[in-house]
């Protein structure tokens, strides 16, 4: 083959690999849409649930609870640890060794084995019961991982110019991680937490037998309280309000979307402030 | 008077010698040049005087490095040292925020708090840089967004903010163009009147230029070290006569 051929082969195959996934995605997201968008009833949004209306507006805001209350333990945990390992600890050290390759191998780990860990040890030993706490520690484990690895990652590749110039001028390591790494890696540490985002908004299977199916918005955290993954896995699986599963589908795809748009907006804000004032 | 003076000074990056037996008396308000081949030790030993080599696992040093009588080794703030002894790098390091906070987080990191304590400082260093005309309107600009040159200037600027006795000075124009190049060699010796200055240079006329005293290194050892205009015409030593004449290295 000449090598005008095989860059002409090459490039058929990038934009067919390219075409063919946003077809995927496009007809998944249409098929919903398509079926979703004509149930969005003003029922579904009511206040209180009931089995007639299913409404999922309780579940929207243990949606939100739980996301705010997972990332309030997961990310100040993950984004020090990470901060240990890459500006602390000595890069050849065995423990920074052991401790990523423990994140990487607990990231791989399906979610329902996060869900029967936290079922037996927050919901039965700690009596938590099934409830917004034991659910929301049980996804910040989950996503710990993940918010470690990719927070190391945008710290590591910070350049080791600006440490050095920091240190040059007599700043402490503190000084120097806060004002000038942390914020050259803020974008990073972002795309993590949106990753880990997703995975909160997402999860069902770690959160059934730790926060439970009740349908009503927790008034405490120790109340049981579904989340919309949850109540959507719920309404398909009972077969009877298909329709509304597909409309709670489309606010669930909107609601990841707003995140998603929420936190691309932080990350630039981020990233004009860190070139701003410190 | 002797600025700095270093005794018998040893230093090993795990089981590498990469210092050794080195003396050497650095004269202040004077500029003092290290020349040598590439990995014969200069960027080492300039780093052993703010102790920037104390961040380089395994790196072990033995001998005596005094700043003024006071030994940098014993016991010595480092914080404070680094903010008498300054330090510029071969790639211009600007952090990625204005030209403004640049200059200023340095006498911030030492606790000079006000905006017109800070304001102050911020045009005295990049006036003394040669750089306050250019950037007097634009102090609010991204210094990622500087040529080369200016951002050497302003990283200059940087590190005399925190007034400094000693600038080092890590080969700080390889990386520039030669009009740049020029700028930064007038700033130096502009800048002798009220600062000792430690250069490294792979550039023998920069060398010959600029500095005063010239200290020649070849695989860790001060094979010579004198006045600039005597080790370039009459070098004592052989090895010097082979590299400034361009025989090696
Ligand atoms: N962090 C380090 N760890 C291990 N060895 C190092 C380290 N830094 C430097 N060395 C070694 O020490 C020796 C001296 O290095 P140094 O950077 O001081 O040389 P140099 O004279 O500045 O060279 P150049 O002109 O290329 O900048 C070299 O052999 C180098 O490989
Ligand atoms: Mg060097």
């Amino acid at each position: 083959m000449s090598a005008r051929a095989k860059s002409f082969a090459a490039r058929l195959l990038v934009y067919a690999g390219a075409s063919f996934s946003m077809t995927v995605l496009l007809f998944i997201m249409g098929y919903i849409l398509v079926r979703g968008i004509p149930h969005l009833s003003p029922a579904l949004f009511a206040w209180e649930y009931n089995s007639e209306n299913v409404s999922l507006t309780p579940a929207l805001i243990n949606t939100l609870y739980m996301t705010v209350l997972s990332l309030a333990f997961a990310v100040p945990l993950g984004v020090g640890a990470a901060i240990y390992l890459s500006e602390y600890a000595k890069r050849s050290s065995r423990l920074v060794k052991v401790v990523r390759l423990t994140a990487e191998t607990l990231s791989g780990i399906p979610s329902i084995i996060y869900g029967l860990f936290g079922a037996l040890f927050f919901v039965v030993t700690l009596r938590m019961n099934l409830s917004l706490m034991a659910g929301a520690l049980t996804l910040s484990i989950m996503i710990l991982p993940l918010i470690m690895r990719t927070t190391e990652e945008a710290l590591l590749a910070v350049p080791d110019a600006y440490r050095e110039g920091s240190f040059g001028l007599g700043a402490g390591r503190l000084r120097t991680t806060l004002k000038i790494v942390l914020p050259s890696a803020a974008p990073g540490i972002l795309a993590g937490v949106i990753l880990g985002i997703g995975r909160i908004v997402g999860e069902t299977a770690a959160l059934i037998y730790t926060a439970g199916t009740v349908p009503e918005a927790a008034e405490n955290l120790l109340d049981s309280a579904r989340t919309l993954s949850v109540h959507m896995y719920s309404l398909a699986s009972e077969g009877l309000h298909i329709e509304e599963a597909y409309a709670t589908a489309v606010v669930l795809l909107a609601t990841v979307a707003g995140i998603n748009a929420l936190s691309a907006w932080t990350a630039g804000r981020l990233g004009r402030r860190s070139n701003g004032q410190i | 008077m002797a600025k700095f003076e270093i005794e018998n000074l040893n230093l090993w990056y795990g089981s590498h010698h990469a210092l050794k037996h080195v003396s050497l008396s650095i004269e202040a308000l004077k500029i003092t040049a290290l020349i040598g081949p590439s990995g014969c030790g200069k960027s080492t030993l300039l780093k052993t005087l703010n102790r920037m080599n104390d961040l380089v696992e395994g790196c072990r040093i033995t001998g005596r490095v005094l700043l003024d009588g006071q030994d940098v080794y014993g016991g010595m703030d480092t914080s404070l040292l680094r903010r008498r002894v300054g330090m510029v790098f071969q790639k211009p390091n600007p952090f990625p925020m204005s030209v403004y906070d640049n200059v200023a987080f340095g006498p911030r990191t030492h606790g000079i708090r006000g905006k017109a304590r800070l304001d102050d400082i911020v045009e005295r260093s990049l006036r003394a840089a040669a750089i306050w005309d250019e950037l007097k309107d634009c102090l609010k600009k991204d210094a990622l967004r500087l040529s080369g040159g200016q951002q050497q200037r302003l990283c200059i600027a940087r590190a005399l903010a925190v007034e400094p006795e000693v600038l080092l000075m890590d080969e700080p124009t390889s990386a520039l163009d030669p009009i740049s190049t020029s700028r930064i060699e007038d700033l130096v010796v502009s800048l002798k009147q009220n600062y000792t200055i430690i250069i490294v240079t792979h550039n023998m006329q920069q060398a010959a230029r600029i500095s005063d005293r010239t200290a020649f290194f070849l695989l860790g050892e001060l094979v010579e070290y004198g006045d600039t205009e005597k080790l370039f015409s009459l070098p004592r030593d052989k090895r010097t006569e082979n590299y400034i004449t361009g025989r090696f290295g």
